[in-house]
Parts: structure tokens; sequence; C-alpha cells
């Protein structure tokens, strides 16, 4: 990758244009005490500096489709490109959120809606929600309405693992809730002896992702079920790690009562730089009439029972819902049964090769991914500093790698999280699996090698506490 | 094995695979799940399709859908947009990467994103603006909460009626599981009532207020004392905008607003049924450390290179967790980067030209409306692009004519009035839609 160096406003000359439009006949006439007070700072710069810019731009990215991408917990399969062909339909561009006259529109909601009620042994999915997170806010607004319904104010608490997504307590947080914590045991998984002096009157339920962040399956999953639903709470699956069980277990059949999806991460979706992406809520049938209301209508209110209002400002992000519907029909009643099982092959198959050189906490099978603390050798007897997880990570992109996730799970100090997806060939793992021997095997000798990396990305390491202490968060920015 | 064009695994590589691992089968690798979670059905899925099954599936999906001509808003607004941003927003470098954590091999995605943040400011005059929201509504939302962190010890925020009806929905369902009470200003000649606000100001209780910078009825909104009035008691102003018209309108900054939210969708994104759209964010900058979501900054390399990264991180929920204020993980970078392609081509002049020939159509569909005989003025309240009417025939069969002309609009609102907007894009379609309605 090259290093590119300019803004869109330093390539800006007045009077220049990128746009074509019709001829206006006069100025808008706004009265003055409600027109613009000032002049508005934008570029002023042609098509071609447009074009030229971004595909500059484009060309210090690193995406999917340029090479392997193990960030643990984030799925990053590959986009298929007939997705993007069907979203980009001009047929579905043009429809506007309030035609309610849309047969079409209205198909797709409900086939995907039964598609996923198949995978996931869910009885309905609300499409509203955007993200991940914001489907787990909106799985908490169901589990507190669920209470509020029967009357049960109590229930004021949500318990979540130490292992959890960051995203999980701070949902549960501005859903209201006070936040429990229940911690892991050595195996990794949730300690079911810490979690019943938890339980009690006040427990509206508990979240757990199943595999949990470490890639192990939460195997008394049944046990904590049973534990949970006597005490009268309510169980919440964060499905951000659903992968591995695509095809293969349904959340609903371990007694899950309300889950999300990520479409972005299990159903092939691109992830944008960063969204859009898009979370479903699916919910069991004793919930179901709680979901948001929709314009299908696809879950009537119950008369006297308030369901959980709108979140998010029409219909999901349908452009994403397309796409992951496209997945699902190539994917197919066949298929859909290898793909977990090969993602989970590809997290097993790079773990069992790398534990010579890099501390596995965790031996047993894993599932989508797993997790590393840190280098066995890490160089500090050759008398310089080791060499850490971040140097690992930083090394690895001047392979032509993506790094894994690094320092989540909070477990452990020097967390590295690989996920692998099924989409991965054994020849791309085989190289992967080289290169972090390789690397290993420079922190033995020379940490410094690492500590220096990455040596052929657009930019060295860059300062991140003058950015956050002396922020310059705009163009021609005074620090703030 | 699979001949799927997705999973590249030959036998032999799993035979391989599945040696190296030291178990027998793949079935093994599950030897941790108990054997009744297994599922043992078939899935109740359609059978795979081929690529070219697809295409005509869809095909056929989108022939359900009559294709309307859109002279409605309400939210979503069809402005043209470029045949560039298509084309660069679908470069697979931007497409298939995600959130910029590996900032080395992401400048391309950061600095985007840092020109987005400069651009939402230059429209909004606010200090700060975050990488992007879920759309506009839960841009509100976020502030909504960002007004009750700020003031502390106040639970009650203000909504003005004017407000679209989706973005009061999803507040009031945001702040009901926050704990927040909502209270709604009231509307007076087609505006915010400014009486209204500070008769709600004497509980004491006031944490913020959210109204719009041009409310549900299209009217231009005058937010003369409303900044004042809050400010008094420490609680925030928060500006709902339509980004396209900041071109033209007074800002947030200048009605002194705290921060400014809103959908960046009239920016040159499609319809697409409503998403994905990208909600915008900004604020002054005393309240930086407040702001939800993402924020790039700039700052150097190890060899004094410009380099961007994201930072002010100790605000976000992977540090703080449950002590976080907002949940949000990503934002909507994508549709950010067609937002920063759109106002780059469009600049200040396609920008004003934008607006003026919305304004140009819009005022003379509404007059010629009004010349049917069939309409009567609503309010005599300045607007832009979309506007009310009183309607003096029945709506259902006035919606339903022009439905069967193919024209989208005349919208109602919940006073009984009707909704239509024109943009640079539909100035060809008003007279056809005024004949539509002369022959009612």
């Amino acid at each position: 990758m090259k290093y590119y160096d300019k803004l869109i406003f330093e390539l800006s000359r007045e009077g220049r244009t990128g746009y074509s439009l019709p001829k206006a006949s006069a100025s808008a006439a706004i009265p003055a005490e409600l027109s613009r007070e000032s002049a508005l700072p934008l570029p002023e710069v042609s098509e071609v500096d447009v074009v030229r810019h971004y595909t500059n731009l484009s060309q210090m990215n690193f995406g999917v489709d340029t090479g392997f991408y193990p960030l643990g917990s984030c799925t990053m399969k590959y986009n298929p490109k007939i997705n993007e062909e069907i979203a980009n339909m001009p047929a579905f561009a043009g429809l506007h959120p309030l035609d309610d006259q849309l047969p079409g529109v209205d198909m797709v909601y409900d086939e995907m809606d039964k598609a996923l009620a198949a995978i996931t042994g869910m009885k309905h999915f609300t499409f509203k929600p955007c993200a991940g997170a914001h489907g787990e806010l909106t799985g908490l607004m169901i589990m507190k309405q669920y209470h509020q319904n029967r009357g049960d104010l109590a229930r004021t608490k949500v318990i979540v693992p130490d292992s959890a997504h960051g995203t999980n307590p701070a949902s549960a947080a501005v859903c209201g809730f006070d936040i429990v914590e229940v911690k892991s045991n050595a195996a990794g998984l949730v300690d079911v002896e810490d979690l019943k002096p938890l339980l009690g009157p006040e427990i509206a339920g508990i979240m757990m992702t199943n595999p949990n962040t470490l890639g192990l399956f939460e195997k008394d999953i049944k046990e904590i079920a049973a534990l949970v639903h006597e005490c009268g709470g309510l169980l919440y699956y964060d499905g951000a790690n659903m992968n591995p069980l695509l095809g293969m277990v349904r959340p609903g059949d371990m007694g899950f009562d309300i889950m999300h999806l990520n479409l972005h991460k299990t159903f092939s979706t691109p992830h944008g730089g960063g969204g859009p992406g898009s979370g479903p809520v699916g919910v069991c049938e004793r919930l179901a009439h709680l979901l948001p209301a929709d314009i299908q209508n696809r879950v009537p209110a119950i008369p006297g029972e308030e369901k959980v209002g709108s979140v998010s400002g029409f219909h999901g992000n349908f452009g994403i819902i397309l796409r992951a519907y496209t997945y699902i029909l190539m994917l197919g009643r066949e298929n859909v049964k290898m793909a977990g099982k090969l993602a989970t092959l590809g997290a097993n198959y790079i773990k069992e090769s790398l534990k010579d050189a890099y501390k596995l906490p965790i031996p047993t099978v894993c599932k989508h991914e797993f997790v590393f603390d840190g280098l066995i050798d890490d160089g500090s007897a050759t008398g310089k500093h080791g060499a850490t997880t971040l140097d690992v990570a930083k090394r690895l992109l001047d392979f032509g790698f993506h790094a894994p996730t690094i320092y989540f799970p909070l477990l452990f100090h020097q967390a590295l999280m690989i996920e692998p997806t099924e989409t991965e060939s054994k020849e791309t793992l085989d190289e992967f699996i080289d290169v972090m021997h390789k690397i290993a095997a420079e922190a033995a000798q020379d940490p410094d090698i690492l500590h220096s990396a990455p040596h052929n990305a657009p930019i060295s390491r860059p300062d991140e506490t003058t950015a956050a202490r002396k922020p310059i968060l705009k163009y021609q920015d005074e620090t703030l | 094995m699979p001949n799927f064009s997705y999973f590249p695994h030959t036998d032999d590589d799993i035979r391989q695979m599945l040696e190296r691992i030291g178990v027998k089968s793949l079935d093994d690798l599950y030897c941790d799940v108990p054997a009744d979670y297994i599922y043992k059905g078939e899935y109740d899925l359609p059978e795979a399709m081929d690529e070219q099954q697809v295409r005509e599936f869809f095909e056929a999906v989108a022939a359900k859908n009559p294709r309307m001509k859109v002279l409605v808003g309400a939210g979503a607004y069809d402005h043209y947009t470029p045949s560039v941003i298509p084309y660069i927003t679908s470069r697979s470098e931007f497409i298939t990467a995600y959130t910029p954590y590996q900032c080395e091999i992401s400048q391309g995605t950061l600095r985007y994103i840092f020109e987005y943040q400069s651009m939402i400011c230059a429209l909004t005059g606010m200090d700060v603006s975050n990488a992007s929201m879920y759309d506009g509504p839960t841009a509100a939302a976020e502030a909504m909460r960002m007004a009750v962190a700020c003031a502390k010890k106040k639970n009650t925020v203000l909504i003005s009626n004017g407000l679209l009806p989706h973005v009061r929905e999803v507040i009031r369902t945001y702040a009901k599981y926050y704990g927040t009470t909502i209270e709604e200003i009231e509307m007076v000649e087609g505006r915010t009532s400014l009486e209204s606000l500070k008769k709600f100001m004497e509980s004491g209780d006031v944490a913020g207020a959210i109204v719009p910078g041009i409310n549900r009825f299209g009217v231009i909104e005058d937010l003369t004392g409303f900044a004042e009035a809050l400010h008094e008691q420490k609680a925030i102003l928060v500006e709902y905008c339509d980004p396209s018209a900041l071109a033209v309108t007074k800002t947030p900054a200048g009605w002194d607003a705290d921060v400014a939210v809103g959908d960046g969708q009239p920016l040159g994104i499609p319809l697409c049924y409503g998403g994905p759209y990208v909600g915008f964010m900004a604020c002054r900058k005393d309240y930086m450390r407040k702001l939800p979501g993402r924020i790039v900054g700039e700052t150097v390399d190890g060899s004094g290179k410009r380099a961007f990264v994201l930072t002010l991180q100790a605000r976000e929920q992977h540090i703080r967790r449950e002590k976080a204020t907002s949940n949000i993980c990503s934002n909507e970078s994508l549709m950010a980067l067609w937002v920063t392609v759109y106002l780059s081509l469009m600049g200040p002049k396609g920008m004003q030209q934008v607006n003026d020939l919305s304004y140009a159509g819009a005022h003379e569909l509404h007059d010629k409306l009004i010349s049917t005989g069939k309409f009567e003025k609503a309010f005599d309240a300045p607007f832009l692009k979309e506007f009310v009417l009183k309607p003096l025939v029945d709506v259902k069969k006035l919606q339903q004519a022009l439905r069967e002309a193919g024209f989208l609009a005349a919208i109602e609102t919940e006073e009984g009035l009707v909704s239509f907007c024109v943009t640079e894009k539909h100035l060809k379609d008003i007279d056809p839609l005024v004949d539509v309605i002369k022959a009612l």
C-alpha cells in the first residue's frame, strides 16, 4: 500500500464544480432571519478530483477482498458479490419507506422472518435494529416489557458474564438495568456455582453468547437455562458468535427466549468499514407479541399487553436484509449444514498448528474462534523488552494479513483472538500459520523487529496519546 | 463434500485438517455440545439456488412492487444521486473492511470519516462531529440521553410535536426504558411554540429540548429565544436538521444550539425503503467528551507523517462497559462515505442549486395545488421543499387517484393535513400531478 496524504479540502479551487444539475432560474427566497448566516465551507472540486481522491484513499485500506482477516468475534467471511448486485437493483433503490403497498417488499420480510426462525428456533423476528448492539438494546427492551406487563417491577438486574462483549453491559445499562457480573471458571465457562447465589426475584435475565468470547461452547447451558427460568428470568442470546452454530445448533432449542443476529457476520453482508449492519431480534412464542409493530403486521399486539415501541426510523436496513436474504437463497437447505462446521474446522486447525509458539490457556476443542495469551517466548531472554500481542498484531500487517482481535476478552492480559471463518482455504490458513511461526521466531531472536512493525504499511504506529490529549477532529481544527 | 462456491475446502483438505486436530470427523468438533442440542431435523429453508435463479427470483420480487414517482418526504427525500457515489462506495477496499481498529492499514476509512466529520461541522456550524450513527431518529434518541447525562440530576427531555412521528416514537421508546420523562412541546400556527417550552421549564427538571430546524409541516422554524430559555436552566438545545437544507437555512450554531442531529439521507442516499441511511450527531466542544459513538482524530505516525486514528475512546462501551452513556459500537461508515462523496461533488454551489431547484419546484406545486380549489393553505409560514395543505376533498380518494397515476404523494398528517415534497429530481412531475388532482 502506498501513502497518499491529501484531504479533499486541500484539492479545492474556487469555481471548480463536480456536479451536474438542471439550471436554477432563481434562488430560494428564504427570509433573511432564517437564512444560513455564513458561507458553506465545503470543497470545490471536479468530478475527476473526487474519483481519484477516493480511489487513492481506498488503496490505503485492507478488506476481506484484499486478504485474510482473522478478526475474532467479527466473522469476516467472504461477502458474495451477487448480494451487492441484488441490493443495488434500481427497482429496490427507489422505494419510499412510507409506501405501504409493496407486496414484493412484504414478501422479503416474511420470508426472512421464516428463514431466520428456521435457523435459530425462534418464533418471529423484528428487522428494525441496525446493528448488533442495537439488537441487544431492543432485546433487553422486550425483556423489560415482558416483566412490566406482568407487573413484576422488581426485576431491575441483568446478569452479564465477565467474558461478555463490551456492548452487553452497555446495552443493559442504557436500557435502565443494573448489571451483575458472573465469573468464568478455570475452564473459561460461566461458573454455575457463582451464578446460583446471584439468582432471585430482582433478576430480569441473563445475557450470554454461546459459544462465548473464548470460542468455547457453554456446555452447562441446559442447567443455566433451567436455573434462570426457575427464578423467573429470561435468557438473552448475543448472536455475535452464531456462526459456528449455523446449521448445527439452534439457540431456541437451548432455552434462549430472545436473541439477535448480526447479518453482517453470520449472513455474509459486508461490514462497510463499520456499518451499515443489521441486527434482527428474534423471540420465542410467548414473547412474540412484544416485538415492535411493523408495516407487515406480522405479529399483532395482544390487547392489554404493551408492545415495545419503534427503535429506528423505518423498517431497519432493508438493503442489508436483501443481501442476507440473497445469501440464504444461495446457501439453501443443503449448504447451511456445512457453514458452521467448516468455520469450526478452520479455528481448531489454526489453534492446533500454533499452540507450540503461542500460549493456549484453554486447550479444549473450540468453536469458530479461540484465544491465545501471547507468545510462549517473547524474546525478553535477549535482554530487550519482550514482544507483546500488539507487536505480533502489527507485524502481521507486514505479511499481508489483517490482525486478530487483541486484548479482548479481558480475561487474559495478552489476548489474541483468532476467527478464520468457513470461506478461507487450507492454503490461506497454512500461509497464516507459517507467518505466525515466523513472527514467533523473530520475537525470540530479536523482539525489536516486532516493536517497530509495521514496516510496510502506509504509516507506522501513530501517536494516539497526543490524538486524545490534543484532539484535532476536523479539517483546519485548532486543538480543542 | 459441498460443491459450493463460498466454501473452498476439498475432501482432502478436510481430511488433513481433521488429522492435524486429532479428530475423526467434523461432527467430533461438536463433542462439547450436548447431543440433544445438535439439530437433527431438516432446516425449513428453500433449496439452494444458483446465481441465475437468484437473479430471476429477485426480478420477480421487484416486479411485484409498483414503481412510484415520489413526491413526498416525511423523513426520506428523493434527491438525485450522482453516478460517482455508487461507483466509489462499491470499491471492495471500502465495503469489505471492518471498523478501522488497525489504523496502519485503515487510513482510507479513517481519512474519509475525518472528512465526513469536517463536512458535518461545516453544515451545522458545530465544533465536533462523531463518525455517524444508525439513522436520524436514533441519533435524536442518543441526544436525549446525552442531555440527561450533561444535566446530571434533571430527567425530563422536551420534544417538539413538530418532529416527524417516527422520530418522536424512537425517542419515546429509548426514553421509556432509560427512565427519562418526555414532554411534547405544542405547535402554534405550524411552528414549535416557545411559550409552550417555557411552561415546561417551570418544573425545573428539564435537561434539554429537541426541536426541528424544519418541522414535519415543512415549515422553517424560527428558534429565536429557544437556546436562551434552555440555557438559563443549564439545559441543552438539540436541533434535528435536514442537512441538505442547512446549505441555505440558519445553522444550529446560528440558533445557539448545543447539539445538532439528523439523518444524512437527503445527501444523495437512495430511498431504499428506509435504509441503510446514516444518522449524524455534532456538538459544541464543551460537550465533546459526552458525545457518543466513534470519533476520528488527526495525529502523526512515528516518522512524523500525518495519520488518522480512532480517538477519545475512553467514552466508549468497549472501555467503559456499563458506565458508557451509549452502547453504540458500529457507526454507518459506508453511508458516511456516501455523504462525504456527495458533499465533495456538490460543494457549496451545488448544494445551493439543489435547494434553489427544490424550493422553486415545491412553491410551484404549492401554488398550482391551491389554484385547483381542492386545497387551502394550512399555515402562512416559509417552507423549502416540503409543505402541507388542508384538503377540501376526501383524502383516501385523493391518495388513490394519485397512486393509480403512479404518484406517491399527499401523505396524511396526524391533524388530517396532506404533505407534499418536490426535489430537483421531480420538477417534470409537477404538472402531471396537478392534472390528476384537477381531474378529481
